[in-house]
């Protein structure tokens, strides 16, 4: 793909954000996808592709009035949404449609039309996995930190400070959902989930969504909005089980996806040329996974760049500038909130704006590690 | 001992063998017959070469644990909190499992212990294999 051939030119999330007990899952996505178009001033005639996961493309189709010639229902988890920025920026430039829908909504705190998720016990994780007592993310995700913990002689108290930090960017966004500052002690005294994770190194759990319109960037000028570029994109899968991760130390799909949208950006992993990151916070060992896979320090040395304030406000990295998941919000597929906030960066309208941030990187995982998404973004024309 | 409620295994085809063998008191691998790598989890071909030329073989049993987390929120059939773990087989790949007959600590857990397999029969079909400290 060339660099800079499409834009986001409407981006919003869902008029609220936290529990939402007005609105169902489907209700959601509708309501991030008229903000979207409000952003714009497109109808749903006007669009002719549309991408979601959680719920299926075609149901969304009719939902909101839209026949689409392009669609793409990748379901990947969390990082579905950096996948289809991937696939719609493909399908624009090969003309395979002119203006793309990406939606998300999750009902994930009030649970309205949310059918939640089911292990099959047929399936590889059922006969594999579940037997042994895992319920959900909390305990799953964190399943190799310990390993990482011993290779690095990682401390919980820098993997707390993952948490105070981003505590401390969410204070200064009105809409995250705590924003009160937090010391590394509260976090280490909050209630034990799953150990060495305690409360607050957990996300959080919420309702809301999130929706993207790209279009070329021909196109693109003829909208009112701040143009945002789609520089470079990568995406992997690894597996759906966190016990077959090759690496307990990293991740494969993080090592795939995020060098590959580098090279297309022709852009390095470095403060020099990345000026807002964004790394999907499930938890909080996430960001230290992440800086370490997409290279922008070497392996072990990632949770004392955190600790040491380097991704803080006014460090030589802004990461997680909404509050991440930790603290802004999470519903439970977290990756288009990530890319909200790196287009708001680079429209120069996010609530804790990083001055003059011309590039921001925003990487996705879903699942257990199970699969990854990058988008490079750039506000400049090309 | 089974825990009522715990969540249970339903085999396929494909991975038949295993539960077979933990009913019978082994621990089933398989192994390519082309490139030699040892796998888990079960299926009939290789994931490394792509031959479908494979061997299920028996396993030593052997194990140190890899990662684990303890968990302290309810489960059906478990009481926390309890460790969920994941070990290294003797024979290279890695597995799911819970340590049995040792404290569910962080200082009784410690990383790279030597673990050897335990059988539990959970009902009349399904016995799923767990792990302990090793005797020696």
């Amino acid at each position: 793909m060339r660099r800079n051939a499409v834009a986001v030119v409407g981006a919003a999330e869902t008029t609220q954000l936290g529990v939402i007990p007005d609105l169902s899952q489907i209700g959601l996505h509708a309501d991030a996808a008229l903000n979207a178009m409000a952003d714009c001033g497109l109808r749903p005639k006007d669009i002719d592709g549309i991408a979601t996961a959680g719920e299926t493309p075609v149901q969304l189709a009719q939902y909101l009035g839209i026949t689409p010639a392009w669609v793409d229902g990748t379901s990947v988890g969390g990082c579905s949404f950096m996948i289809h920025v991937r696939h719609a920026a493909a399908a624009i430039e090969a003309g395979l449609a002119k203006t793309i829908l990406i939606t998300h909504g999750e009902s994930g705190k009030s649970r309205i039309g949310n059918p939640g998720r089911t292990v099959p016990p047929a399936s590889l994780n059922g006969q594999f996995e579940q037997p042994f007592g895992p319920m959900g993310p909390p305990s799953m995700f964190t399943i190799p930190v310990l390993r990482y913990m011993k290779t690095y002689g990682v401390t919980e108290e820098q993997i707390a400070q993952v948490s105070v930090v981003q505590r401390e960017w969410a204070a200064k966004n009105p809409r995250a959902t705590f924003k009160t500052p937090i010391t590394t002690e509260d976090v280490l005294n909050s209630r034990m989930i799953a150990y060495p994770f305690r409360l607050l190194m957990c996300c959080l759990v919420t309702d809301g969504g999130g929706a993207l319109i790209l279009t070329s960037a021909e196109r693109a000028r003829d909208f009112k909005t701040k143009p945002v570029y789609v520089l470079g994109t990568g995406e992997s899968a690894e597996g759906p089980m966190v016990s077959q991760m090759e690496d307990f130390t990293s991740s494969r799909a993080f090592r795939v996806a995020g060098p590959t949208a580098f090279q297309q950006a022709g852009i390095s992993a470095s403060v020099k040329d990345v000026d807002h990151l964004m790394i999907y916070d499930a938890f909080a060992h996430l960001p230290i996974y992440g800086l370490e896979d997409l290279g922008f320090l070497p392996r072990g040395e990632a949770a004392a760049f955190i600790a040491g304030r380097n991704t803080a406000p006014g460090g030589s990295l802004p990461l997680n500038t909404n509050g991440g998941g930790l603290s802004f919000m999470h519903s439970g597929m977290y990756g288009m909130y990530a890319l909200q906030e790196s287009v708001r960066q680079l429209r120069g309208t996010a609530a804790a704006q990083v001055p003059n941030a011309k590039i921001s990187v925003c990487h996705g995982v879903g699942g257990m590690f199970a699969a990854s998404g990058t988008i490079i973004f750039s506000n400049q024309s090309p | 001992m089974a825990e009522p409620g715990r969540a249970l295994p339903v085999p396929t085809p494909e991975t038949k063998h295993f539960w077979d063998g933990t009913n019978a008191g082994e621990l089933r691998l398989q192994r390519c017959d082309s490139c030699g790598k040892n796998y888990f989890p079960p299926r009939p071909f290789c994931a490394t070469c792509g031959s479908r030329k494979v061997t299920v073989f028996k396993a030593s049993g052997k194990a140190v644990l890899w990662s684990y987390v303890i968990h302290h929120r309810p489960v059906p059939g478990f009481k926390p909190p309890y460790a969920i773990a994941v070990v290294q087989l003797a024979e290279g790949p890695r597995m799911m499992s819970n340590i049995v007959e040792c404290e569910q600590t962080p200082e009784a857990l410690q990383l790279d212990m030597e673990l050897e397999v335990v059988f539990e029969k959970q009902n009349d079909t399904v016995t799923l294999p767990f792990f302990r400290p090793a005797k020696g």
